[in-house]
């Protein structure tokens, strides 16, 4: 039992990885959350579902972890002040969490100090909420943009420069504030949310098979690790376990997935630093990975492969010895590349120092997955949390202590060959038959189920909750770039304006996975 | 440096043939002169805008640029700014929050210009739409396909579409086309 407390009563769900959930009334709250946090442990997600209809007020989710496991509290709320202790003072990571809260469903953080907007820029009237059961779309539609209050950095000598949304590479939209004096940055703020499509809500008009396909799409780069905590979710309301191949197979597309974005960071953050021939030489690797997955699974970015219930791709003989020979080529290649990469000294002139996130901020701020563990989180859901098949499977944890974009990559290279050793493990283990999947077309009512899943950026939530059907009432993805955004504000700190696309690159985030 | 060269030598040249324009993807007619387009067939810079998509068109207009397909080879590159952009690639459904940048990004690259939709959801607005409570196509915080908002020239389908499909219609964008073979 990871949480104990008097008002709060835990049960166990059945699911893949450990994970408890229970109800406690407001009250309770702030000081179960002090609890878990002196305990070490951190926040992972928080949203709220509309239960009006089913004669309630709102609910407000939060998921905590800890060394045992996940716990999903529910918290009742009224359905006239639907309001909330703030808890961004105990997990700094709840403050855009809790406003996004606020936006789409009403639910208010009292006691917070930043109750700025986040997911709503004027596309629809605030006072109007999207998730609310109750909203009206074609009513609530503005066209009035509204300003984002930034906060201000006053001085002598000090300026504003205004990036985006619109960035100037092939990236997602956002909007970054920089605060400068000279070049050296005093202050960076984000302003996200302008791919905000309301995958939420469009979850709540799907099948459970649909919103596989919803998920999936998330965040496109992480379409593995989506897919995989979807269904893991799915799977813990119809407490059902896929069979053992279908297990095995999910792992070997998440370390293809984990792999194919490690390349590309990796030849991207040479790029960046005017190697051009490290994004030319990785980018041969992660084409010959994206090539071999098109003949293998039929997609390049291996999509729609995993659906609640199994898979929907296998894998004979020919096609294992082909994997274990991309293996054995990307291992020696990496190995030639990582090595020019060390001996470079304008490359490590450029990486080792810039952006640097020290482990006690990242602890207290909440730094999670892949660039967490660079700065010193040894947290990884493969590891503390190992889900079929990686009980089996003994994942090395690959940290670092500098926090710098040198550190990041070192973690990205450690991944990756570990990635490159689970996969042949995989290919021992895994069997080939053509067995149709048994496909969850429907889940069973009134459920809640959760899903966690070590994507290549961090780890992935994605919990539903069904209705007095079996329907879909609820889906909340979670991207751990939501905890990593913040940090990068601190990372840039006291580096140079163009160091800035670096370090942003070395922690890769994803602004869809964000923005939903 | 001896490792840099040797790495390169033994890589070789892996440019393959890039495919032929395809004047299925085009949504109008061809509206420019033979002479521009001799002109932006020789340098042509585009100029990509993430409209809302999930990144996974992104990551194949990435693709593109690496040494198998070798956009750079065909005198095509990628720029910073509309300002000096010959031809705008949008991905995503347009999201309600990125409606007016787009629109701005559009007024601000200088005639004559082209636009080339990229991704199921650029095309019909894909997944994310369609729920029905505004229109087709729409939700209430996205517009749906990019011709909703600015003019496409040409559209891409697939999720995402393979880097030779998009090298396809950028290259059916700055061909002459057949007369009358728009959709």
């Amino acid at each position: 039992m990871p949480i104990k407390h008097p008002n709060l009563k835990l049960t166990r769900l059945t699911d893949a990885v450990p994970a408890w959930t229970g109800d406690i009334t407001p009250e309770y709250l702030f000081e179960i959350c002090q609890q878990v946090r002196d305990g070490g442990g951190r926040l992972v997600a928080l949203w709220g579902s509309d239960v009006r209809q089913q004669g309630g007020g709102f609910l407000l989710h939060i998921t905590l972890m800890n060394e045992s496991g996940l716990v999903c509290l529910n918290v009742p709320l009224p359905a006239e002040h639907p309001n909330y202790p703030d808890i961004s003072r105990i997990f700094p990571a709840a403050n855009r969490m809790q406003r996004a809260a606020y936006d789409l469903l009403g639910l208010y953080a009292h006691e917070g100090h930043d109750h700025r907007k986040w997911l709503r820029h004027g596309a629809w009237h605030g006072g109007s909420f999207p998730l609310r059961k109750d909203f009206d779309a074609a009513a609530s539609l503005t066209h009035e943009p509204e300003d984002y209050p930034f906060v201000q950095v006053e001085g002598q000598g000090v300026h504003e420069i205004p990036v985006g949304p619109v960035h100037a590479g092939i990236i997602e939209p956002g909007h970054f504030r920089f605060s400068i004096i000279g070049e050296r940055v005093l202050r960076l703020e984000q302003h996200l949310g302008y791919v905000h499509k309301g995958i939420e809500k469009r979850f709540e008009s799907m099948s459970v098979q649909q919103g596989a396909k919803l998920a999936a799409r998330v965040s496109g780069d992480s379409t593995v690790a989506y897919a995989w905590a979807y269904a893991m979710a799915a799977e813990c309301i119809a407490k059902v376990t896929p069979s053992s191949r279908a297990l095995w197979m999910r792992a070997l597309l998440l370390e293809r997935e984990r792999v194919a974005n490690h390349l590309g960071d990796l030849g991207y953050l040479g790029n960046d630093v005017a190697l051009s021939f490290g994004f030319a030489q990785f980018w041969i690797l992660k084409e010959q990975v994206l090539r071999n997955n098109a003949a293998l699974f039929g997609h390049r970015y291996l999509m729609d492969k995993i659906v609640p219930g199994g898979v929907t791709t296998s894998l004979d003989v020919e096609g294992k010895h082909i994997i274990e020979q991309e293996c054995d080529m990307l291992d020696e290649q990496v190995r030639i590349l990582r090595n020019i990469y060390d001996e470079h000294a304008g490359v490590q002139d450029r990486f080792i120092g810039t952006g640097r996130v020290e482990p006690k901020l990242a602890a207290q701020l909440g730094l999670c997955g892949m660039a967490g563990r660079a700065s010193a989180q040894a947290w990884d859901a493969r590891v503390q949390f190992a889900c079929a098949p990686y009980d089996k499977l003994d994942v090395k944890m690959a940290t670092y202590r500098n926090g710098d974009v040198a550190a990041r990559v070192i973690v990205r290279f450690d991944e990756l060959f570990e990635s490159l050793r689970l996969q042949r493990e995989i290919m021992v283990n895994l069997v080939h038959d053509n067995e149709a999947p048994a496909l969850l077309e429907k889940l069973p009512a009134n459920g809640f189920g959760i899903g966690l899943v070590e994507g290549w950026r961090g780890e992935v939530m994605v919990a539903i909750h069904t209705g007095a059907q079996g329907n879909l009432t609820r889906v909340h993805p979670h991207d751990p770039s939501w905890q990593n955004w913040p940090l990068l504000e601190h990372a840039v700190i006291d580096n140079i304006v163009p160091d800035f696309p670096l370090i942003n690159k070395s922690f890769n985030l994803s602004y869809s996975g964000q923005d939903l | 440096m001896y490792q840099i060269l040797k790495q390169i030598i033994k890589t070789g040249i892996k440019s393959e043939t890039p495919p032929q324009a395809d004047d299925g993807m085009r949504l109008i007619e061809q509206r420019l002169q033979q002479e521009i387009l001799d002109v932006f067939g020789g340098a042509l810079a585009i100029r990509q805008v993430d409209a809302g998509s999930c990144n996974g068109c992104e990551l194949e207009i990435h693709a593109v640029n690496n040494a198998y397909y070798n956009i750079e080879g065909l005198g095509i590159k990628f720029v910073a700014g509309p300002r000096h952009a010959d031809l705008l690639l949008v991905t995503g459904p347009v999201s309600r929050h990125m409606e007016v940048a787009l629109k701005r990004t559009y007024d601000a690259t200088p005639e004559p210009k082209l636009v080339v939709a990229i991704g199921d959801c650029a095309c019909d607005g894909g997944i994310f739409c369609s729920d029905g409570a505004i229109g087709a196509g729409e939700n209430y915080a996205t517009c749906g396909k990019v011709s909703n908002v600015i003019p496409v020239d040409v559209a891409v389908s697939g999720c995402p579409p393979t880097p030779v499909a998009i090298l396809q219609g950028i290259l059916t964008a700055i061909s002459a086309g057949r007369h009358g073979a728009q959709k």
